[in-house]
């Protein structure tokens, strides 16, 4: 039995039941990401204070350039489909795909580089702050024993690590912290503060999305080509369907890149 | 769009082989619009950028607002031009109509209650 309306649209909805399942689909994660952001919201209007400077700019900008591209070539895999150029569809599509990956690994080094990253209070009230360098083999914290190297800095006021963007001139260096020293410690992961968890969940949500769409465009490059010589109209619509979902990514990615990099 | 200039392979789809589509596609022409996109896309970016780094006795909030601003707009390119909303059909305008109804409706929901505090204390 054939699954009615792959192609031609309904009368009813004047769509095909792909576009209108996409759409309605969109829809749910609209609300999943709105109510998100509202979280984000009001989590940062009642914040006392919140962190500027804390994220790379240039590694984020380059994302957002990489998913405007990503967008690009999905639309013109789908517009040589309409065409009947094949090649082009192969070409755009791996293109796509590849930058997609690119996306997830630069976020990938961003995760790692907060993983690094630790805040370090000190026993005489100061507070060291930056990345590992060099953990001792005998480092244990509980037992005082060993040295943590970073490379960062000294300050005495924990104030001084929020607005990174308001200080010129931040001298970095490496320093060996003996464990006897350290009162408490820990990283930049979403546990660290508010504005982490924020940073994780939103980025790490939308990353999932975008490897979902990486399947999904890959499955449509590989093994789900095959519909292109049975039934190209179909194909022609499960491609503008998936390219739907990524340009919904890109949007998502478009208000998360100033909300969490520039503001 | 105008019409079709590319030529069509054996055994592939017309031009306006999809019914949700019924405008001819012209490849080259297409690919003209997105290079348009993606610099106005990278401008907008750019724009952002700059205005995050504008000195300090512009407020965050002022700057925020600005951004936001500028990223609504970029939205709207990519929504409206890469996912062709601009030209689709009504339905989907509909659907599209209760989804930010309801999205404002959550906004506006968490907002009031943020000083909604529970009972028996007087602060967050």
């Amino acid at each position: 039995m054939d699954i009615p309306y792959t192609v031609q649209p309904r009368p009813d909805t004047g769509l095909y039941n792909a576009k209108l399942g996409i759409w309605l689909f969109l829809a749910s994660e609209v609300m999943l990401f709105g109510g998100l952001f509202s979280g984000y919201v009001l989590l940062r209007v009642g914040a006392d204070q919140w962190p500027h400077g804390w994220l790379s700019v240039p590694l984020g900008t380059t994302n957002t350039v990489i998913l405007a591209l990503s967008a690009i070539t999905t639309l013109l895999a789908w517009v040589a489909c309409k065409v009947g150029h094949f090649g082009k569809f192969k070409f755009f599509h791996a293109c796509t795909l590849l930058l997609a990956l690119t996306f997830l690994c630069i976020k990938g080094y961003e995760y790692h580089d907060k993983w690094i990253h630790y805040e370090i209070k000190l026993s005489d009230g100061t507070f060291a702050d930056g990345h590992l360098v060099e953990k001792s083999a005998d480092f244990d914290l509980a037992k005082k024993t060993g040295t943590f190297t970073i490379h960062g800095r000294i300050v005495t006021d924990e104030n001084d690590l929020y607005d990174l963007r308001a200080q010129k001139n931040i001298q970095l260096k490496e320093i060996a912290v003996p464990a006897a020293d350290i009162k408490s410690m820990e990283n930049y992961g979403p546990w660290h503060n508010t504005y982490l968890a924020l940073y994780f969940t939103l980025t790490g949500l939308h990353a999932l999305h975008i490897l979902g769409g990486s399947i999904v465009i890959g499955y449509l490059w590989g093994p789900g080509r095959r519909m292109w010589k049975t039934d190209p109209k179909r194909f022609t619509n499960r491609i503008e369907v998936s390219g739907l979902f990524w340009h919904f990514v890109d949007l998502v990615w478009i208000f998360l890149f100033p909300v969490l990099y520039l503001t | 769009m105008s019409e079709l200039k590319t030529a069509e392979p054996h055994g592939a789809p017309p031009a306006d082989a999809s019914p949700a589509h019924e405008h001819p596609v012209d490849f080259n022409n297409y690919v003209r619009r997105c290079v348009f996109i993606f610099i106005a896309i990278l401008c907008a970016v750019s724009l952002m950028i700059w205005i995050s780094f504008l000195p300090e006795h512009y407020t965050w909030a002022a700057k925020v607002g600005m951004i936001l601003a500028v990223a609504c707009a970029n939205a709207f390119v990519v929504a409206g031009f890469l996912m062709h909303l601009l030209s689709e059909k009504k339905m989907i305008y509909t659907l599209l109509g209760f989804t930010v109804f309801f999205v404002l409706g959550l906004f506006v929901l968490t907002i009031c209650a943020t000083n909604d505090f529970p009972t028996g204390t007087t602060s967050h």
